[in-house]
């Protein structure tokens, strides 16, 4: 176990440094020129025009000069210096802030996920074919059928909006309660996802010969299911939600966008619109490490459900 | 984005048009008012929040609150003095400015000349790095504090001297009759001593609560991505605000902003998203308003190229366009027709100067093309990142309609990728532009667009005297004799048509039922002297 935790750190450090510089150049080739995109549309001055090209290392062009402002940027990253963003604004200060909110959605999201999706899965395998199977098996194809950007204006126009129920918007400190529309929306999606995947598993499972075993040796129906089947049934799942979780943290784009909760995706999304290189490839990066994180801990967890899995 | 800019405007939803303080205030409350609450209004994340570094509308927002210009403009858009005593020439060259006395800024310091002359200087020097600093170009000495490498040559304007502590001139490089007009922009506020740490240098963290001598102060700090409040500044000594404070709050999209206002959560929404105006008049009634804004959205030709040197040929084209419909059908009425080269909201208007050029008039547009000799396949360029798509094939199929021609829409990536080209004398065709005023004079409608060495004069139009009659009007006595100069280098314009207006802005605002008398001023700001809360 501890060899193979060891070796997926070591390539982690491979796969930062790989996904970052691809992130980089990305960025950077799809600008066609950087000191035009953050004065919008405006002749730029020369004066300007030299100050900016000083202060990020622009004058620097083709290939050589791609790779020192990367090393200059990586070097600065290892520091725990994630730059500024074009308007000046610490990146670094910008991700504290926009953290926390991110977080505390995320986890609304996965609770609505774990308590209603994996649940109802369980149910809905236990009993197949019945009506509660059916009906979820509609409403989940509905939920993955409709894409957030019509799902959370929906929401929000209609819960927040028209009926009032929870308030439109959540804004920049918001109470747990304007969080739960916007979390409900954003689990309703891998709460889809993770609801057939927890009933598909259970429904194979109990047709295993273990449960045949436990059940002709006069085990409890109740301690079959959630001692022996549960366990197994929930691998799969455990690698979706780790995944999610992943997902999840790196802020939902269009969700906090709607509800205008100034979390990671939202200031991902403004780095994109405006062309912002710096604040895009500092929020990438720390994301590839959340993503990298994420993804060990569920190989991790996967030993620890199934002792078949030996890591070496 | 305000300023200077051949606009991709639709392209940052927040980012859009300017504004006139024409209708409005009737709709909504009708409440009595409540001086002690404060009104919430919706922005985006400024970009800096120093005056001379501030060219997006919500920076300039919030700027608004905390400074009071020294001009600002009446009903007929001309500039009246505010923080200003008098502004005052005799030969358009040398400006005398006077401040009126007994403005402070809210840390206490008295509003001295020495406070313009700091913040203008530091605006103007190039290695700042102010957006902002082309607004003092006209100033002498502008070029001595640029430099495309190393140190420029001084560090403050020789255009600018003290008289006394309300006293300063102001030399221009060149006669402007306007100038007065100019220095109702953001770009012109001052600054006090406790935003240098040292002379010429902002202290660090200015930006984050700017101290100003304006009707409101910062209440706390600038919040990023949240919100910045300011409170009634009480030792203020202009026109009071009538509500005790506004709480600018951020939002990325207007569609979050426009539920909040429907729900009474937020009390003002400058730019109601494209998608909600169709429904806007019955979420909101008479909430729901409309004015005049400063952009103006053309058709430019490229007059160097063989093909479209003829007016009539430019003419023709322009009479196959129903500008009418395309207005209605495509924009929803969110903008307005346009038939003249300035924008309604600057002085010396006048409506429909193209003439017959901006009559829908197909048969006669064929006549007159057929007879000019027109190309028979025409292109319209435009950037494809500003939701323009849509008009222009729309244009295409009338052109192709009217005049019998092959017309293609061509996307280009980035409207600076169009520049690129033209400024190549590369051929596109037709290209759009759009143009929103830095301040509001008919000559900056004119002169950076049209006259031989216009900054933006990307159609190779060189019309002698067409400079000549601007230049006449920068050295003209008062600003009625200017405002005629203008209005006859329009008339010229209107005969060779090196562009077709098409359509002029326009502020789609709305507010909650907590406020009333809200207005939208030039610049797309919400006037924060006007309006009110609702008891």
């Amino acid at each position: 176990m501890f060899r193979f935790v060891v070796r997926r750190l070591l390539q982690m450090v491979l796969a930062f440094f790989g996904t970052t510089l691809i992130v980089y150049a990305l960025m950077f080739a799809g600008q066609g020129d950087p000191i035009q995109a953050l004065a919008g549309e405006r002749p730029v001055t020369e004066a300007q025009r030299a100050y900016l090209t000083e202060k990020y290392n622009l004058d620097r062009t083709g290939v050589g000069g791609f790779f020192y402002r990367y090393f200059d940027y990586v070097g600065n990253l290892l520091r725990g210096d994630l730059g500024e963003s074009l308007t000046g604004r610490s990146i670094g200060e910008i991700l504290t802030t926009a953290w926390p909110v991110t977080l505390k959605l995320a986890l609304i999201a996965m609770a609505v996920t774990i308590v209603v999706g994996v649940t109802a899965g369980v149910v809905a395998g236990m009993r197949r074919a019945s009506i509660f199977d059916n009906s979820t098996l509609l409403l989940t194809l509905l939920v993955l059928g409709i894409p957030t950007i019509v799902l959370a204006p929906l929401a929000q126009y209609l819960l927040g909006v028209k009926w009032q129920v929870f308030p439109p918007t959540a804004g920049a400190q918001p109470s747990l309660y304007a969080l739960l529309l916007p979390g409900i929306v954003l689990g309703s999606l891998s709460l889809a996802t993770a609801l057939r995947l927890t009933r598909t598993s259970v429904a194979e499972n109990l047709r295993a010969d273990y449960v045949r075993t436990a059940k002709s040796k006069g085990l409890l129906r109740r301690r079959i299911v959630s001692v022996h089947v549960l366990r197994n049934s929930l691998i799969p799942v455990v690698t979706f939600l780790g995944v999610e979780l992943g997902n999840l943290m790196s802020g939902a784009i269009i969700t906090e966008g709607v509800f205008n909760i100034p979390g990671v995706g939202f200031n991902l999304f403004r780095g994109i619109r405006t062309e912002d290189g710096p604040l895009v490839v500092g929020i990438v990066s720390v994301l590839v490490v959340v993503y990298l994180v994420a993804n060990l801990l569920v190989d991790v967890l996967y030993a620890v459900l199934d002792p078949r899995i030996r890591y070496e | 984005m305000q300023v200077r800019r051949l606009a991709a405007w639709t392209a940052l939803p927040l980012a859009v048009t300017l504004g006139l303080a024409a209708c409005g205030g009737s709709g909504g409350g009708t409440g009595e008012s409540n001086p002690d609450a404060a009104v919430r209004i919706e922005i985006a994340e400024p970009q800096h929040l120093v005056p001379t570094n501030t060219n997006e509308t919500s920076g300039s927002q919030v700027l608004a609150a905390l400074f009071s210009p020294l001009v600002d403009y009446d009903a007929e858009n001309k500039p009246y003095e505010v923080a200003a005593e008098s502004v005052t020439s005799t030969d358009n060259t040398t400006w005398t400015v006077k401040l009126k006395p007994g403005y402070t800024f809210h840390n206490g310091e008295a509003v001295t000349a020495d406070n313009y002359l700091d913040a203008w200087n530091y605006g103007a020097y190039g290695p700042n790095g102010q957006n902002s600093s082309y607004f003092f170009e006209k100033i002498a000495g502008y070029t001595d504090l640029q430099a495309a490498s190393g140190t420029p040559k001084a560090k403050t304007l020789s255009g600018l001297k003290k008289v006394d502590d309300l006293t300063f001139t102001v030399t221009l490089s060149e006669p402007y009759s306007e100038f007065k007009t100019m220095l109702g922009y953001t770009a012109f506020y001052p600054l006090p001593k406790a935003a240098f740490s040292a002379p010429g240098v902002l202290a660090e963290g200015y930006e984050q609560a700017p101290v100003g001598q304006g009707p409101f102060r910062m209440k706390g700090t600038w919040q990023h991505d949240a919100k910045v409040e300011v409170e009634k500044y009480d030792a203020f000594p202009g026109t009071k605000p009538k509500v005790a404070g506004v709480e600018f709050r951020i939002y990325q999209q207007p569609t979050a902003a426009y539920a909040d206002v429907l729900s009474d959560n937020l009390d003002v929404i400058k730019t109601i998203p494209t998608e909600n105006l169709s429904t806007a008049a019955t979420d909101l009634g008479d909430r729901f308003q409309q004015s005049p804004a400063s952009s103006l959205q053309v058709l430019a030709f490229p007059t160097f190229q063989k093909e479209f040197s003829n007016p009539d040929v430019r003419k023709a084209i322009s009479m196959a366009i129903d500008r009418d419909e395309i207005t209605k059908s495509i924009f929803k009425d969110s903008q307005q027709p346009a038939r003249s080269f300035v924008s309604p909201v600057v002085a010396g208007y006048r409506e429909n100067t193209i003439g017959a050029a901006g009559e829908f008039d197909p048969a006669k547009a064929k006549a007159m093309y057929t007879a000019a000799g027109g190309p028979a396949k025409i292109e319209l360029s435009y950037n494809g990142d500003g939701g323009h798509k849509d008009w222009i094939d729309a244009t295409c199929n009338q052109l192709k309609a009217n005049l019998g021609v092959e017309c293609v829409g061509n996307a280009e990536p980035k409207f600076a990728d169009l520049l690129t080209k033209l400024k190549a004398k590369e051929s596109v065709g037709l290209f759009r532009m759009g143009w929103v005023m830095d301040y509001p004079s008919m000559e900056n409608y004119l002169g950076p667009l049209y006259s031989s060495n216009g900054s933006s004069n990307y159609y190779g139009y060189a019309n002698p005297e067409f400079d000549q009659l601007l230049a006449e009007g920068a050295k003209a006595a008062n600003e009625e004799a200017a405002v005629k100069k203008y209005q006859q280098a329009e008339d010229l314009l209107a005969k060779d048509l090196p562009v077709i207006p098409l359509r002029y802005g326009q502020n789609n605002f709305g507010h909650s039922t907590k406020v009333k008398n809200v207005e939208m001023d030039l610049f797309d700001r919400v006037d924060l002297l006007k309006i009110e809360a609702v008891k």
